[in-house]
């Protein structure tokens, strides 16, 4: 196993202790429940949409530090970005977040903190939970699941 | 078959001596991540000791044919190997006899067995199955399944805040729409030990039939199924240091001479022709199709292992192991233990404020300490206590109170990562 602080990195933990955007957001247009069934994790994504840009997005529930931290990072990341965008930085995290750890991946800034998880199996489920609940919100569909 | 298969465990110890049992054990002096394993998830499933790990090997290399069919020499030892297995599983429960224990895939497979041939023949409409708070997740879903197929309804007696079936609500709920009552002998999240004899009393008292869920009970202490008077007693062999995929489902016989074939297939018949089908007897009518030999040749020599030692003594030295436990990790600042039933066996359920128990194991792991973490399959346990999760550290007879060090010295690693 490499090093833990590969995966607890100080921009994770302080993501855990204060994450951004945790709240309701009542006038969210898309919404959508995450659900890791290996932990019981539960996350609930909210998104506004206007025109075809996230203006606002948020979330609220109960998880470990790397989903927190994760969909944590994520809101900050697809703020005032394209559904589009948000779409292809789906992608591109969770190409990242999948890529065995012997092989180079690109720096996707901020995000690349998550890019630890690589380096521990199990845990890859709980980086890409909000990735998952973001798609699902997205695409109209109100449950995603890391199953 | 050879006989080496067991003799490492047949010299009959006279006191329980940990050291001596954990060298039966040879995957404990595995390293992982460059530490030395400490295993406390053996409520998850237990390690093997090398007389089951040789008893399969010979099977394979010495008795490889399938039972009760051929009339060759290596299908006389592999039935002999099977059968012999059943009959120490009978003794090893104390049932009245070697044609009242069926081998299934586990647990899970006897619970589902009595559900589907028993339950499914005998409930109706608005008859009642009564199951507690404590129960595993195989203990409930079976149930929720035929209640969906007959139009009975679930009842399911609360536990206190110590984790304790609240006995008197019980009683309760007791009523002659109980057709079927199935309670956990030990609860695999919170370590709960119940009192099963009163219980099963109590369901009898009301005409109800009773299965004991005994996966966690098996591994630390003697069952006798004939004290207790259960009408089903279902088990795993992977929890008591056998293999995986074997288990039995101890029935009385009245019972299982009168209930159907659960699957249909090869040597679960007598006779078969296209027009009719002729069931083979009790308990082989349960038994379709050629099941995991090399694992009941296995299991019959956990059943040994654990008939070599000192019972008593071993879960005298488990029963220390987990007050100390209980003890040190009490003494941690910030964690709240789950389950503080007054009987109890094998399991410390916890958590550490403000770290998720996923967080805590991973860096115990790192640290070589094998816990499991998460719902342990008993999410309603989660739910009575409003948490979403616990780290659970359970025990086995081959752990010691150095043991119980590393892991403490591992939660304050934790501690210091989220501090």
């Amino acid at each position: 196993m490499s090093d833990l602080s590969d995966l607890y990195q100080e921009v994770i933990l302080d993501h855990n202790r204060r994450p951004r955007n945790f709240r309701a957001l009542e006038s969210a247009t898309h919404r959508a429940e995450g659900y890791n069934p290996l932990c019981g994790d539960r996350l609930n994504l909210y998104v506004q949409v206007d025109g075809d840009v996230i203006t606002d997005v948020a979330f609220q529930g109960t998880g470990c530090a790397i989903s927190k931290a994760s969909a944590s990072l994520m809101t900050d990341a697809v703020k005032g970005h394209t559904v589009g965008e948000a779409r292809e930085l789906f992608e591109r995290f969770h190409h990242v977040v999948t890529t065995p750890p012997d092989q180079p991946v690109e720096d996707l800034g901020k995000l690349s903190v998550l890019a630890g998880v690589r380096e521990f199996p199990v845990r890859v489920k709980c980086a890409s939970l909000a990735w998952h609940t973001l798609k699902a919100a997205l695409a109209r569909e109100q449950r995603a699941s890391t199953e | 078959m050879t006989p080496s298969a067991a003799t490492a465990a047949n010299d009959a110890r006279t006191s329980f001596d940990v050291e001596t049992v954990r060298r039966d054990f040879p995957i404990l002096s595995e390293r992982v991540h460059g530490k030395r394993l400490v295993y406390l998830d053996s409520a998850n499933t237990s390690q093997k000791p090398q007389s089951v790990l040789d008893a399969m090997d010979d099977y394979y290399r010495h008795a490889n044919a399938n039972i009760h069919r051929a009339t060759h020499l290596l299908s006389e030892r592999a039935t002999a190997l099977y059968e012999g297995a059943r009959a120490k599983a009978a003794a090893f429960i104390n049932a009245p006899d070697p044609r009242t224990i069926v081998l299934t895939k586990g647990t899970t497979d006897g619970i589902n067995l009595v559900a589907q041939s028993y339950g499914r023949s005998v409930l109706r409409d608005g008859d009642e199955i009564l199951i507690t708070w404590l129960e595993h997740h195989s203990n409930i879903v079976p149930w929720q399944l035929l209640c969906e197929q007959t139009g009975a309804r679930l009842r399911v007696a609360a536990i206190n805040d110590a984790g304790e079936v609240e006995l008197e609500q019980y009683s309760a709920l007791l009523s002659p729409r109980t057709k079927i009552v199935a309670i956990g002998h030990v609860s695999n999240a919170l370590g709960t030990i119940n009192p099963i004899g009163e219980m099963i009393e109590r369901a009898h008292g009301a005409g109800a039939v009773v299965l004991v869920d005994g996966a966690q009970a098996v591994p630390h202490f003697a069952v006798d199924v004939q004290s207790l008077d259960c009408d089903f007693y279902a088990f795993s062999s992977h929890k008591m240091f056998g293999p995986t995929g074997v288990g039995v489902l101890y029935g009385r016989p009245s019972l299982l001479d009168a209930m159907p074939p659960y699957q249909g297939g090869g040597d679960m018949i007598a006779s078969v022709t296209f027009e009719r089908t002729e069931y083979n007897v009790v308990p082989y009518k349960f038994e379709a199709g050629t099941p995991n030999i090399a694992g009941v040749a296995g299991f019959g020599a956990a059943i040994d292992y654990l008939s070599s030692i000192d019972r008593r003594g071993a879960l005298a030295h488990e029963d220390d192991v987990l007050a100390y436990a209980t003890e040190r990790v009490s003494e941690i600042p910030n964690a709240t233990i789950f389950g503080n039933a007054r009987h109890k066996a094998g399991v410390l359920s916890f958590v550490l404020e403000g770290v998720h128990p996923h967080d805590a194991g991973t860096i115990l792991d790192s640290e070589g300490v094998a816990v499991r973490t998460g719902q342990h399959c008993a999410q309603p346990i989660m739910d009575r206590f409003g948490i979403t999760a616990t780290i659970r550290a359970s025990l086995a007879i081959y752990n010691t109170r150095d043991e119980i060090d590393v892991l403490v010295r591992a939660l304050e690693r934790v501690r210091g990562v989220f501090a």
